[in-house]
């Protein structure tokens, strides 16, 4: 009897263990999903259900529409703006952070900081700090003699704005990343530059980039596919419409718009698909540089 | 000479980076102790003020905080806490039991983080008032309860902390796999445990699309979805704002502060091998 149980619980308990895992992402991951795509053949009012079958019509719609082309290149305007000098800061920060230096505990935390505070509450500073009338960041540009920039009102001024924020939150937990990096090259290399007379800034660039290269994709990797879900911070920069003229609205955005502002709930199964699809071949695109990237270095 | 100069200027720019990390938080905290006269001035205030008080005082009759305080606790504790149990048994059982269809299930694990959230938004919104949940915590709490992040991370901890021959030994000497779970691996994964919870603590307490799109912003919300509401007029009175926003992130600081130091290495170490 003892066997037996011991034997069934060597056969059974396994599953049991990883069985609520499957059991919430069949529910509310993959099912969903499932049923985004068959939504998205309908039109289907969000409170009301299904209205009729429309086959492809929400798809044509939608890459008709000029107001997705717009969230889509908002999106990319306001990736580009936040990662690119995101990462370059967090590489340099990282650098800083790798020398030896007192209270290294300390500067980590404060360093990551940022990034547990909540989106909400960030984006609600950021968006006083980038006040026309009231903000400080017009105060300060008025101390140097120029006219306040009404920063909501146009896209690069919106788009530069969200950038600041989501750099805010995430150049920090970056800079931890290529710090573990770093520590992680071997320190023969180091001493193998140095022996060969290379300057501080070569031995960067010729030992440490390479070294830490696939961490370097990976955060890219990463900030992709955050950067095109951002909603937060621009809604709360602006309002959920993303200005007067769509200026800084996101794809995400966009979906929420069509599905919980329109109940159009077929369209926004589509927008759904449609960013699902964007991400996973950029994804794609990530995993086979890094690949390249890990055999390289 | 030089390069003791050169470690000054090291630690001045980081000192620059620590007080533009910092600045916001501060700035919120000057702004929420004045009243709005101070702030529209020509000159802003640079120190805090102090109306603070005043304004928490507000903010708690504006909107219900105190239940949006509430609620954002129970949700968050409950998806921590199902978050590190589950994904201890079922990182536990990737790492070190062998069944059939092990590897292709851990690869529909892996597979299943690359789903977004906003893939499933609209159906799931479907499903959740077809359940009766809406405006209700369950719609938040349930979804959340185990995710494909919590089971890689506690799959690779069970791997780096618990032995193999630990786990043998115990199962030789009789243990079912429910008690190794608990008296084994349970014990050994502490630390990464509370690596876990915090960042799951962190991230459910600051969601804000899932529980925007599901909670009733006029019933009780969470914490995010009332700051939203309480900055959502027309026009927005920023003292009164950012003291919710002061409010609703003290929580997370002083959690944080308390294990910092923990997350900061769980962070780092992740990163090499992940």
């Amino acid at each position: 009897m003892a066997v037996l149980l011991a034997r069934l619980d060597r056969r059974v308990t396994p599953y049991l263990l990883v069985a609520p895992f499957f059991v919430l992402f069949g529910a509310f991951g993959l099912y969903p999903a499932a049923r985004t795509a068959w939504m998205s053949l309908y039109d289907w009012d969000l409170l009301d259900g299904p209205v009729a079958f429309t086959g492809w019509a929400n798809y044509a719609a939608l890459f008709a529409d000029p107001g997705f082309y717009r969230a889509l290149a908002n999106t990319a305007s306001i990736f580009v703006a936040a990662t690119v000098p995101q990462l370059l800061c967090a590489l340099g920060v990282a650098a800083l952070l790798d020398r030896p230096l007192r209270g290294s505990a300390v500067w980590r935390a404060v360093v990551l900081l940022p990034n547990v505070v909540p989106v909400v509450a960030v984006a609600l500073v950021f968006a006083q700090l980038f006040g026309r009338d009231q903000g400080l960041v017009n105060w300060v540009l008025s101390g140097f003699g120029a006219d306040p920039v009404d920063w909501r009102a146009h896209a690069w001024s919106a788009h530069l704005g969200v950038a600041v924020m989501v750099a805010w939150r995430w150049t920090g937990y970056n800079a931890l990343l290529y710090l573990a990096a770093m520590r992680a090259v071997p320190r023969e290399l180091h001493e193998a530059a140095e022996l060969d007379g290379a300057s501080r800034w070569r031995a960067f660039r010729s030992v440490t980039l390479p070294s830490i290269r696939p961490t370097l994709l990976f955060t890219a990797v990463v900030a992709t596919i955050g950067g095109f879900q951002l909603f937060t911070e621009p809604t709360l920069f602006g309002g959920a419409d993303g200005g007067a003229d769509r200026q800084f609205q996101t794809l995400v955005m966009y979906l929420y718009e069509a599905g919980f502002e329109r109940f159009d709930a077929g369209y926004a199964a589509a927008v759904s698909w449609v960013l699902f699809a964007l991400c996973a071949v950029l994804a794609l695109v990530n995993a086979a540089l890094l690949r390249r990237a890990v055999r390289g270095g | 000479m030089t390069v003791r100069l050169r470690g000054g200027l090291a630690t001045a720019v980081l000192l620059v980076v620590v007080l533009a990390s910092l600045f916001p938080l501060y700035w919120s905290v000057v702004v929420a102790s004045h009243d709005n006269a101070d702030v529209a001035g020509r000159v802003p205030p640079l120190l805090p003020g102090g109306e603070l008080p005043g304004h928490v005082r507000e903010v708690f009759a504006a909107v219900d905080f105190l239940a949006a305080l509430r609620n954002s606790a129970v949700v968050a504790v409950t998806v921590t806490a199902a978050n590190v149990l589950l994904s201890t048994a079922a990182g536990f059982a990737f790492a070190h039991l062998r069944f059939r269809g092990r590897d292709a299930l851990f690869a529909v694990v892996v597979a299943s983080a690359a789903v977004p959230v906003q893939l499933g938004v609209v159906p799931l919104f479907v499903l959740v008032g077809e359940l009766g949940w809406y405006g209700r915590l369950e719609a938040v709490v349930v979804p959340g309860l185990v995710s494909a992040f919590s089971v890689f991370w506690m799959r690779q901890a069970c791997r780096e902390a618990v032995p193999a021959a630990l786990v043998d030994a115990a199962r030789v000497d009789g243990c079912s796999l429910v008690r190794v779970y608990r008296h084994v691996v349970l014990p050994a994964l502490r630390p990464h445990a509370t690596v876990l919870a915090m960042l799951t603590f962190v991230a459910s307490w600051n969601d804000f699309f899932w529980p925007l799109v599901v909670l009733d912003p006029n019933e009780a919300p969470t914490v995010q979805v009332a700051l939203s509401r309480l900055a959502g007029g027309y026009y927005t009175d920023y003292p009164l704002v950012l003291t919710g926003a002061v409010l609703g992130t003290l929580p997370v600081v002083v959690l944080f502060a308390v294990v910092a130091r923990g997350v900061v290495g769980g962070i780092m170490r992740g990163a090499v091998t992940g």
